[in-house]
């Protein structure tokens, strides 16, 4: 008894020690980050990294709060979860002097209003979500949100929605032509219906699916980001990426210095890592997002560059970024959430 | 479970009566320590007040059973009246249940019987054939069937190529699917309990029933299924219970579109809604369940046994 | 003789169950053997997806998750059997004692529980006590789960030998000790393979649980797998299955052998 307790107890110090020194622990999302790169910066500093994914900014907060914080080192929320990590005091601030590459930022996404002069967070990637649509299934018209929200007999059923809130509703509230963190009760009663009625024509909800259910043609049209439908397409998928009248939802990922990060230097090592411009293409040539680097142009692949998924044409509608409710505000979305999903 | 009960010792006696003590301390201490007190645990969460997003706050409230049993409307201040939401999902979860052990009951009794009246040599081979699925993980058996079923998956394509069919049959990510992956899961539970029962039966009761001219079926039905009847209840919980709480086959073959119970309290902990409270009412609310089932059980077999 | 037994239609059903439960198991072995990298296509035999395993990109993780997943399921597997086989002497040759059925309730409790709620008050327990998530955790909660899956089978053995064998032993002067060791755990040992093997098994195979009490940068090979597969059934993944199936059938033949010796020595 006491012999294998014993070694249990070695086993588990062994493996926590060989975190104590040289690595880095990055909480990350699903198929972000080509293993090439991870492998480069490990070659270049000796620093072994792990890590984890998540499929929502919902799921990593909720991940952090159920004790993971403290265990990570870094993490790329999306702007309005910075916003909200910053103010759940979740976040480590870092000064620019720490990192060497901090100029390379593209200057306009130095000053940003989720984190003014960038103390805890650099850009990772920014682009879009709205979705796609499988031309060999339906040809006609796909400038509205109405696909997804009141689609046509030919993708009825066979719809897949993100399985992230934020990203559900905003695109509902573009759709009714609501704003967003709305407190009027019509409007939210609205909104709720609307999804209700259209969730009968959904066939699944995945995000980390979402790639996979069109090229394997589990769905013939789907809300997807615009780099992720890119990919689709790579892999032979005939999809189109619409940027819909209605409008579509904007976001920037960011890689945040966490609180109480177990190995503070080598994250920085890893955030200053990512912002020089060749890795920071890698990063855009693998995910086929927009860099928020500047100096990225030379490295990229014409492919990525010029894709309709990131060159929206020149009448499209503008995007909107989210916002973070105030926690009453939020309460009422929730439950819209749940509504949806029971 | 029950075939395991201790046999008294006889007088002489092993040596071991004064250390039993020390010999279950380890069980007591593992499973009374990280069993029984997270339980409780987990009751005493479900009273406290969520904080947003995750985490709790210690102030005691009744608010994750007022969320789960009351509806205030959609924002929370009209007069409470019965929120079906839960109660519905739970339905829906007991239903997909309830179903799956009938069918297994049904597919597997049959197999249960013929394999035990096979002779010995070829009821072995059937038995392994049987158990190997068991023990192949859960989750590559779903993907497994995820993969065969899927609309251009080899199930379809085969039957397309053959002409039975036009277009692709609807099966994945629809409440079939997620029946045929607890069925597929959970097969095994059922046959073994039965098997074990029809294998000590004792089939002079048979003869004697044909002998009377009582027909096969109604000798079926009247002899043999109250005979190996501790089985077949065996067998149902061990395929009613897991399936009650499962994850993966509604995750993966369901599409994830409707809330079962496992992934209706895993979304309150890992998903976006982070409301730990109400995960973990809605965690006490499926243990109620399966222990009043479970208790049924008990006290039918009690009540077997005592005549 | 035979006509009481045959039912018509029992035949079939069997066969079909088997066809059900084996169908897809074959299929994903057939295709992790395919060419092509499209899985829906047939591209011809191949090994690639094997190597791809060993060397591709996706290798160190899942070197980690099966070294994680086999050293946890080992070291859970044999506390569990240790504790199982303390706790099935005390429950077989202890006699009638206070708290007896109290403890033989509270060896199977973690069987009546569903996952999720076991795997809920371990995340709950862990974080308010502050213990951090990771390997150790997984092998606690590992270890209790185990329990009762590696207890079964050593008590039912336990309760088919007589205690005259010992009771001989002691006649003649056998330490208790003497007579556990030389006697009792020798005839106990088929049962304590089968509940290793179970207990091996099933710790192998847990996902709910561990995916709750995981910490960071911690993989098991089930959770490693269900990461993967939400991004698509790769043929990698296939591969891994069909690795893993052969392990399980392994596991089966020894589990299936064991008892074998068992039936023999016992007889």
């Amino acid at each position: 008894m006491k012999i294998f307790l014993t070694s249990s107890t070695a086993f588990a110090l062994l493996a926590g020690a060989a975190q104590a020194e040289g690595t880095l622990s990055v909480y990350h999302w699903f198929e972000y980050i080509p293993q090439e790169l991870v492998d480069k910066f490990t070659a270049e500093t000796g620093i072994a990294v792990t890590i984890d994914t998540y499929d929502s900014n919902e799921s990593m907060l909720a991940s952090l709060k159920a004790g993971k914080l403290g265990q990570y080192d870094v993490a790329v929320p999306a702007d309005f979860m910075v916003q909200i990590m910053g103010q759940e005091g979740m976040l480590d601030t870092f000064t620019p002097e720490e990192m060497p590459n901090f100029g390379n930022i593209a200057p306009q996404w130095v000053d940003v209003p989720f984190d003014a002069g960038r103390k805890s967070s650099i850009p990772y990637q920014w682009g879009s979500t709205s979705f796609s649509v499988n031309r060999d299934v339906y040809a006609g018209d796909i400038s509205s949100l109405g696909i997804i929200f009141d689609p046509p007999a030919e993708l009825q059923g066979k719809i897949n929605v993100l399985d992230s809130q934020n990203e559900v509703l905003i695109l509902g509230s573009l759709y009714l032509g609501i704003p967003q963190c709305s407190t009027d009760r019509a409007q939210l009663q609205a909104l709720n219906d609307m999804l209700l009625n259209a969730k009968q024509h959904w066939a699944s909800f995945g995000s980390d699916t979402a790639k996979d259910v069109l090229v394997s043609g589990d769905a013939a049209a789907g809300m997807i980001y615009n780099g992720f439908s890119a990919k689709a397409r790579a892999e032979g998928a005939n999809v189109e990426y619409s940027y819909p009248k209605e409008g579509h939802v904007l976001w920037m990922d960011n890689m945040v210095l966490l609180k109480d990060a177990p190995n503070r230097d080598n994250a920085l090592k890893f955030m200053n890592f990512l912002l020089e411009p060749e890795n920071a293409a890698a990063v855009t040539n693998y995910a086929a997002y927009t860099s928020g680097v500047t100096g990225v142009e030379p490295f990229l692949d014409d492919a990525i560059k010029n894709s309709p998924e990131n060159n929206p044409p020149a009448d499209a509608t503008p995007g909107v970024f989210a916002q973070a409710c105030d926690a009453e505000t939020q309460k009422l979305y929730d439950a819209i959430w749940t509504n949806l999903k029971k | 479970m029950a075939g395991t009960a201790p046999k008294a010792g006889k007088e002489g006696g092993t040596g071991y009566r004064g250390i039993v003590g020390p010999l279950l301390l380890p069980t007591w201490v593992m499973v009374g320590v990280f069993m029984v007190i997270p339980v409780l645990l987990m009751a005493v969460y479900s009273f406290l007040t969520k904080e947003f997003r995750g985490g709790v706050i210690w102030d005691f409230t009744l608010a994750a059973y007022d969320q789960f049993f009351l509806s205030r409307g959609l924002f929370g201040d009209e007069p409470p009246r019965i929120e079906w939401t839960y109660i519905s999902i739970f339905w829906r979860s007991i239903w997909q249940a309830a179903l799956a052990t009938l069918v297994c009951l049904i597919v597997g009794f049959p197999t249960a019987w013929f394999i035990a009246t096979r002779p010995a040599r070829s009821r072995a081979v059937w038995l392994f054939l049987i158990t190997v699925p068991y023990w192949v993980n859960l989750l590559i058996r779903t993907v497994s069937l995820k993969f065969l079923i899927r609309d251009n998956g080899p199930l379809n394509e085969s039957l397309m190529s053959i002409g039975l069919i036009d277009g692709p049959l609807p099966l994945v990510n629809t409440n079939l699917a997620v029946q045929l992956g607890l069925f597929y899961s959970y097969l095994p539970f059922m046959v073994l309990p039965i098997y074990a029962a029809v294998e000590r039966y004792n089939f002079a009761l048979s003869e004697a029933a044909a002998d009377l001219y009582a027909s096969r079926w109604v000798t079926l039905w009247e002899i043999v299924l109250p005979i190996v009847k501790p089985g077949i209840i065996a067998g149902c919980i061990l395929v009613f219970v897991p399936s009650l709480g499962a994850f993966l086959a509604p995750d993966l073959l369901g599409g994830a579109k409707t809330f079962m119970i496992g992934s209706l309290i895993d979304e309150q902990f890992r998903g976006s809604q982070g409301n730990w409270p109400f995960g973990a009412a809605a965690a006490m609310i499926l243990m109620t369940l399966v222990m009043i089932v479970l208790l049924a059980y008990a006290r039918a077999q009690a009540k077997s046994e005592a005549r | 003789m035979k006509g009481v037994r045959h039912y018509p239609g029992f035949l079939a059903m069997a066969v079909g169950c088997l066809v059900i439960l084996y169908a897809p198991l074959i299929v994903v072995t057939i295709y992790s053997f395919n060419d092509s990298a499209s899985i829906t296509t047939w591209g011809g035999f191949s090994w690639r997806w094997y190597a791809d395993v060993f060397t591709g990109p996706e290798a160190p993780r899942f070197k980690a998750a099966a070294w994680n997943s086999i050293t946890i399921a080992m070291l859970a597997a044999t506390t569990a059997t240790a504790i199982a086989i303390a706790a099935a002497v005390a429950m077989v040759r202890g006699g009638r004692f206070r708290g007896k059925s109290a403890t033989f309730a509270l060896i199977n409790l973690p069987l009546m529980v569903p996952e999720i709620v076991t795997a809920v008050a371990c995340l709950i327990f862990f974080s308010t006590i502050g213990l951090t998530t990771g390997y150790m955790t997984i092998l606690i909660a590992h270890i209790t789960f185990c329990i009762p899956f590696a207890y079964l089978p050593i008590a039912a053995r336990l309760t088919g030998i007589e205690d005259v064998y010992e009771q001989a032993a002691r006649d003649l002067y056998a330490t208790r000790a003497q007579a556990f060791r030389l006697i009792l755990l020798p005839l106990m040992l088929p049962g304590i393979l089968s509940g290793f093997l179970l207990a091996f098994i099933i710790s192998l195979d847990d996902f709910i649980i561990t995916n709750f009490v995981k910490g960071a940068g911690m993989e098991t090979l089930p959770t490693a797998i269900f990461g993967s597969v939400k991004q698509g059934i790769k043929p990698n993944i296939m591969a891994i299955s069909t690795m893993m199936l052969a392990v399980s059938v392994l596991f089966v033949t020894l589990s299936y052998l064991a008892n074998r010796i068992g039936q023999r020595t016992r007889s």
